[in-house]
């Protein structure tokens, strides 16, 4: 790792004033970013460190939603419940160790291409909650890597709305462990949402036509043959495009037929 | 260089860390505390697992600095204070739940975190708590019967004794 | 009633104690006064041409002791090779220069082209970033084929093409082995890969080089599974340091599984920079530099024949074997595809004539070395899979095909030169038979079915040649080096016994199981036996840990010196009890008269060997302490039958891995415990290999697979709990303790049954699959489907 300056602020106010810095970084819980730190593939010259804040920690249930702060671990997800398809989802990223550091936030403002946490976000219809404003999931995710947040921005919480039903099925690559395709079926007051991670080059996706298929009729058998195109979806030593599409189906249909 | 002070196995320990001083690397070069292993570079071996705050991290993906204040604790803090094996460590060393011993470290630590919240976990619940704990010699066989019998359960059973 | 001392019983393990608290002592935990770290600048292009390095911005870095480049050890020895095989024209291999860092070319991705010696490993690596080297980039070779065409880029340019040796095994026969087939009644032919695959012992590597002006003395502290063959290769052939003024150390070693075994660049570095720097130097791998700078294992695309006659008997076998040494000759290379791999073609069967051509190829790769079970498991995997698939073309049981074709009768010489001496084939398949209720794999198969699963049931033999070796054999065969084994017996006065041995514990339980054998022998109690391991200056010379050699080998060289210890202690006790010698009898750490009551202890005699007061001082020497070098007669053979039942899910090609039995024949076993432990891990590194690992390069040469992010290990998850048993024993008949060695079996063993299951379950679903290369991973099973 490149040395670089540590700072851990209390409040949000500091840590978006410790941010002001161009090369000043946040840290989450450091599980993606310390990776990147150890192959010199980053080199901020400050790391500001959102772990004491409090007001970014913990999980608050409204009624129709709930809302995660975004210093929140994936542990604490897990073990909450309040939506269970979200908690199931959070209670198998990574391992334990990992799910004792990782948060929301951090997961969120990555946008890893295979991380679970974004399609969750866009499948529930999450709103992120930044210092600054509220960003609708289907605003928020950009791509492979890229999001709606600005320089400095913090992912203060994160509020989700509790679906009818849902369900998140993930497919590991068998190394990393990450999704080599994950996918996240929500049925909604606002209709069926099909939020899907680790397939496309274009990173988490909605997959419209499977989404078509559901309001119409909520069932596994309504995607019987369906898969998305195979072009654009990503392919590497783990799996084809073509592999990738077939999965994503495969895990649709899984997803749905859990959700009933 | 700043100053962190934490409570390590027990006793306050302070030093000198730069911003991008490892957990792992503060217990094993400042402490001494080479029980701690370092076998990956991608927070995927799980050889360098500790407590903090009572909860299993990776100790080679946390700063030191995040640790400042906490309580840590690490496999030289496991023994009886008599220095006989606890429970764990017997059952590992009864069961041979270990032969190059690297990885062994966090495997104590991680079947320590797993027992606290699942003191009776079936074979399933502990092959999937241990996906991030890497061993390259036991096949994870003797591995997955010692966790059992150390929660107190009939091994006899299993195959191949 | 199982014993619970001496052979035979499973205390539980001594060194467990200090591994479960945090107290072992591994390289990376020592830390030598005043030591400096080194970072090195390794290639990232798989293949060019340095056409300089500017190291004047680096060296002005902060924290910078000294840099290192190739014209550092321009004059000074490569890193040489252990072994070298003779072609099948006669002529010897072609055998490349492997100098310590780059010079001139950079051959891999990985290969270290400068060292930064400097007060701080970021120091180290900071300045390293700093280093300008301005390299022209080469095509790469990577594929093997692609390496053997005509006009194809040269990985070394002073030899005449990418082939190191086109080897024929035997080559008197191949007329014979053709004209076989053209009167066959059936033949079956598969090809496959055999694909590369990483070690990874979970430690990864570590030097220390530390020197002393005052005494001109050199100590290296490694991650070696064979600190005298270290010693012994760096200090005679790299570095020229008479052997008495170096010493190498190899503490608590956190697995080996191959990669250890080898003279690596960075040992022979800190151990050079160590003097020219006059302080201690480190070096610490990261897993990242791990996977572009140990060597690798397997890597081998074959073609294999089998010729059956109407009567479905074996007649003769024929492979063709491409065999990837990487870009340079790793310490063992040659001989891994060759004589660990050839000689193995026969397996469990009387097949009467077989010929092997192995063509071995440097590649812009990392080289490739032996890896657990080196050669064995790569000749085991071609047989067992071409004998099922014979099987399935003739429609016959695999198990039944296999049992007509066993070897019964031992002695039994194999027509690739080596001799069998002891073996029981239906024996072991009778012990499997009894783990895996083939009788119930139909209902099985049916369950899984109603759940929209495929089920397979995969078998496999497996035959090893290990306690490696002969000297005078692997001589004639073209080791550089002698492979007998040493041990010192050292009794102290009061009787407590410390073993110095070759061998080398990283993970094997020496110590625990070493002491068990010579309790046995006096009758005392292990607690008063340690092993000394790991430390060139306290042990004798011996070849190490590798080849499951070392209770065969290391273990027998410790019996003769404990017959020599008691042979003398006799002389001791007849003289205390005024006796013959040949009337005395030990029993229990008892010295007795035969047919009298008249006896004296252990300890009665160790102190008058060390307080000689009464002692027959006129015909023998004060003292209990003897050495023996022992030098096994012949390999040994340990063989068996292992099963493996799967279940596909058709839908995304996953492969469960539903259960797993193993039955071995190790001969004579001296700690049931560790041998079970031995076969689970090697089990697990099959499976491994069966259905997850997998080493890749781009067309490139850029390593894909450099990190567990891309290297699937096997984890707790991906696998069950094993049926192991070894029941069936036929003691090896040419070492004295009757043991045969059970390291590299799991891993030589398992994976045809798990390709075997796979195959079995995708057939059963009606697919048109006769193979699947390894590993069967989803997307590789899923695409077998739907080809």
């Amino acid at each position: 790792m490149y040395n670089f300056d540590y700072e851990k602020p209390s409040t949000v106010a500091d840590a978006v004033a410790a941010l002001g810095d161009e090369d000043a970084q946040a840290l989450g819980g450091g599980q993606t970013l310390i990776p990147t730190l150890k192959q010199r593939l980053a080199s901020p010259t400050t790391l500001v460190s959102l772990s004491g804040i409090s007001e970014m920690q913990g999980i608050t249930d409204e009624g129709g939603s709930i809302t995660i702060g975004g210093a929140t671990v994936h542990a604490d997800v897990a073990s909450n419940g309040a939506i269970a398809a979200l908690s199931d989802l959070a209670g198998n990223i990574g391992d334990p160790a990992v799910r004792n550091r990782g948060t929301i936030g951090g997961s969120l403002a990555n946008n890893d291409p295979s991380a679970c946490y974004p399609s969750a976000a866009l499948g529930l219809g999450a709103t992120i909650v930044t210092n600054t404003r509220e960003i609708a999931a289907d605003d928020y995710f950009q791509g492979m890597f890229s999001t709606a947040l600005d320089e400095g921005e913090i992912i203060t919480a994160v509020k989700v709305p509790k679906p009818e039903a849902a369900n998140y099925q993930k497919f590991e690559q068998p190394a990393s462990r990450f999704a080599l395709v994950g996918v996240f079926v929500a049925k909604t007051s606002g209709g069926v949402r099909v939020a899907v991670t680790g397939a496309s080059e274009e990173g988490v996706f909605r997959w419209s036509e499977a989404e078509a298929a559901l309001n119409g009729n909520f069932s596994a058998d309504a995607l019987e043959g369906m898969a998305p195109d195979a072009d654009g979806m990503i392919a590497d030593l783990h799996g084809t495009s073509a592999y990738r599409a077939h999965l994503v189906g495969v895990m649709t249909r899984r997803a749905v037929a859990a959700c009933s | 260089m700043s100053q962190v002070t934490m409570t390590v196995n027990g006793k306050t320990a302070s030093g000198d860390v730069e911003g991008r001083t490892l957990l792992s690397q503060f217990l094993r070069e400042n402490l001494k505390l080479t029980g701690t292993h370092v076998g990956c570079d991608t927070s995927q071996c799980g050889a360098c697992v500790v407590h903090v705050d009572g909860k299993a991290v990776k100790s080679c993906t946390m700063l030191a600095a995040e640790a400042d204040g906490a309580t840590v604790d690490t496999i030289e803090g496991q023994a009886e204070a008599d220095g006989s094996l606890n429970t764990i460590q017997q059952a590992f060393q009864d069961h041979h739940g270990l032969q190059c011993g690297f990885c062994t470290p966090g495997m104590v630590m991680s079947t320590a975190a797993l027992l606290k919240d699942n003191p009776k976990p079936t074979e399933a619940e502990i092959r999937d708590y241990l996906e991030g704990n890497i061993c390259r010699c036991t096949g994870y066989h003797n591995i997955v019967k010692s966790i059992m019998a150390a929660s107190g359960q009939d091994v006899g059973s299993i195959a191949a004794e | 009633m199982p014993k619970d001392h001496g052979i035979g019983a499973s205390p539980k393990r001594r060194e467990d104690v200090r591994f479960l608290t945090g107290e072992g002592n591994y390289t990376d935990d020592i830390n030598v006064n005043g030591q400096a770290y080194v970072h090195f600048l390794r290639s990232d292009v798989a293949h060019g041409k340095i056409n300089g390095i500017d190291t004047s911005a680096a060296a002005a870095m902060p924290g910078v002791v000294k840099i290192f480049t190739g014209a550092d050890f321009e004059g000074i020895g490569g890193l040489p090779c252990g072994w070298q095989v003779t072609d099948k024209h006669g002529e010897p291999m072609q055998e490349p220069a492997h100098p310590v860092l780059a010079q001139g070319k950079v051959r891999h991705v990985g290969d270290p082209i400068a060292a930064v010696v400097a007060e701080s490993v970021e120091q180290a690596r900071d300045a390293a970033e700093a280093i300008e080297v301005d390299i022209e980039e080469l095509p790469a070779v990577v594929d093997m084929k692609a390496a053997l065409s005509e006009g194809a880029t040269k990985v070394h340019d002073d030899l005449t093409s990418n082939l190191c040796y086109d080897w024929g095994f035997v080559e008197e026969v191949k007329p014979d082995v053709d004209a076989a087939f053209e009167t066959a009644a059936h033949v079956t032919t598969l090809e496959l890969v055999n694909q590369r695959m990483v070690a990874n012992p979970m430690e990864p590597r570590v030097a220390i080089g530390d020197y002393s002006r005052g005494t001109d003395e050199h100590t290296l502290y490694t991650t070696s599974q064979n600190p005298h063959v270290i010693r012994l290769l760096m200090g005679a052939f790299v570095l020229g340091i008479p052997e008495h003024k170096l010493r190498v150390v190899a503490p608590d070693v956190g697995g080996g599984f191959g990669t250890k075994i080898f003279h690596y660049a960075e040992e022979a570095f800190c151990t050079f920079a160590a003097k020219a720097c006059n302080r201690p130097v480190k070096w610490t791998s990261s897993r990242s530099e791990a996977f572009m700078s140990d060597a690798h294992g397997r890597d081998h695309v074959t073609k294999i024949e089998l010729a059956l006659d109407a009567d479905n008997n074996f007649i003769a076998l024929r492979t063709d074997t491409l065999a990837n040494m990487g870009a340079y000759l790793s310490t063992f290379a040659p001989s891994v595809p060759t004589w660990l791999h050839g000689t193995l073609m026969a397996g469990n069967y009387k097949t009467p004539l077989i010929h092997v051509n192995v063509r071995a190829v440097f590649t812009n790769t990392v080289p490739v070395d032996a890896y657990r079970g080196a050669g064995r498991p790569e000749a085991t995997f071609q047989l067992e899979r071409v004998v099922d698939k014979a099987a399935r073309e003739l429609g016959v049981d695999p198990i039944a095909l296999r049992r007509q074709n066993f070897i019964t009768e031992f002695p039994y010489a194999t027509p690739v030169a080596v001799e069998y001496d002891t073996g029981d084939y239906h024996g072991t398949m009778d012990a499997l038979e009894g783990l895996i209720d083939r009788d119930g794999f139909a209902a099985r198969r049916a369950e899984s079915e109603k759940n929209g699963k495929l089920r397979g049931l995969g078998v496999n033999c497996y035959i090893e040649a290990c306690g490696i070796a002969p000297s005078n054999l692997v001589g004639q065969l073209g080791a550089r080096a002698g492979l007998y084994d040493a041990a010192t017996v050292r009794v102290t006065a009061t009787g407590s016994i410390s073993v110095m041995v070759g061998a080398h514990s990283h993970g094997q339980g020496h110590e625990t199981s070493f002491p068990q054998v010579v309790a046995e022998m006096i009758g005392i109690d292990e607690s008063q036996i340690d092993i000394v391991h790991g430390d060139s200056s306290k042990i004798p010379f011996g070849m190490g840990t590798y080849g499951s050699r070392s209770i065969a080998v290391c273990g027998s060289a410790m019996v003769r010196a404990t017959e020599k210890i008691i042979a003398k202690a006799k002389k001791i006790a007849a003289h205390l009890l005024e006796a013959s010698d040949a009337d005395i009898e030990l029993k229990d750490g008892q010295f007795s008269v035969a047919g009298t009551d008249k006896s004296v202890a252990w300890g009665d005699v160790t102190l008058a060997a060390y307080v000689p007061h009464n002692y027959p001082l006129e015909d023998i020497e004060p003292g209990l302490e003897e050495t023996a070098f022992y030098d096994p007669a012949n390999f040994t053979y340990p063989s068996g039958a292992y099963a493996c039942e799967v279940e596909v899910d058709p839908e995304t090609g996953k492969v469960t891995i539903e259960s797993f039995a193993a039955a071995d024949d190790f001969g004579n076993i001296i700690n049931p415990m560790i041998v079970d432990g031995q076969v689970h891990g090697g089990i697990g590194q099959g499976i491994g290999q069966a259905l997850l690992e997998n080493c890749v390069y781009d067309e490139n040469g850029q390593l894909m697979t450099g990190s567990y992010m891309d290297y699937a290990m096997p984890r707790a998850d991906d696998v069950p709990f094993y049926a192991v048993d070894h029941s069936s024993q036929t003691p090896c008949t040419h070492n004295p303790l009757g043991v045969k060695g059970c390291g590299e079996a799991g891993a030589i063993g398992s994976p045809p049954s798990v390709i075997n299951a796979v195959v079995d379950a995708l057939q059963s679903g009606g697919h048109d699959v006769t193979h699947i290369d390894m590993p069967a991973s989803p997307s590789r099973v899923w695409a077998a489907m739907n080809k």
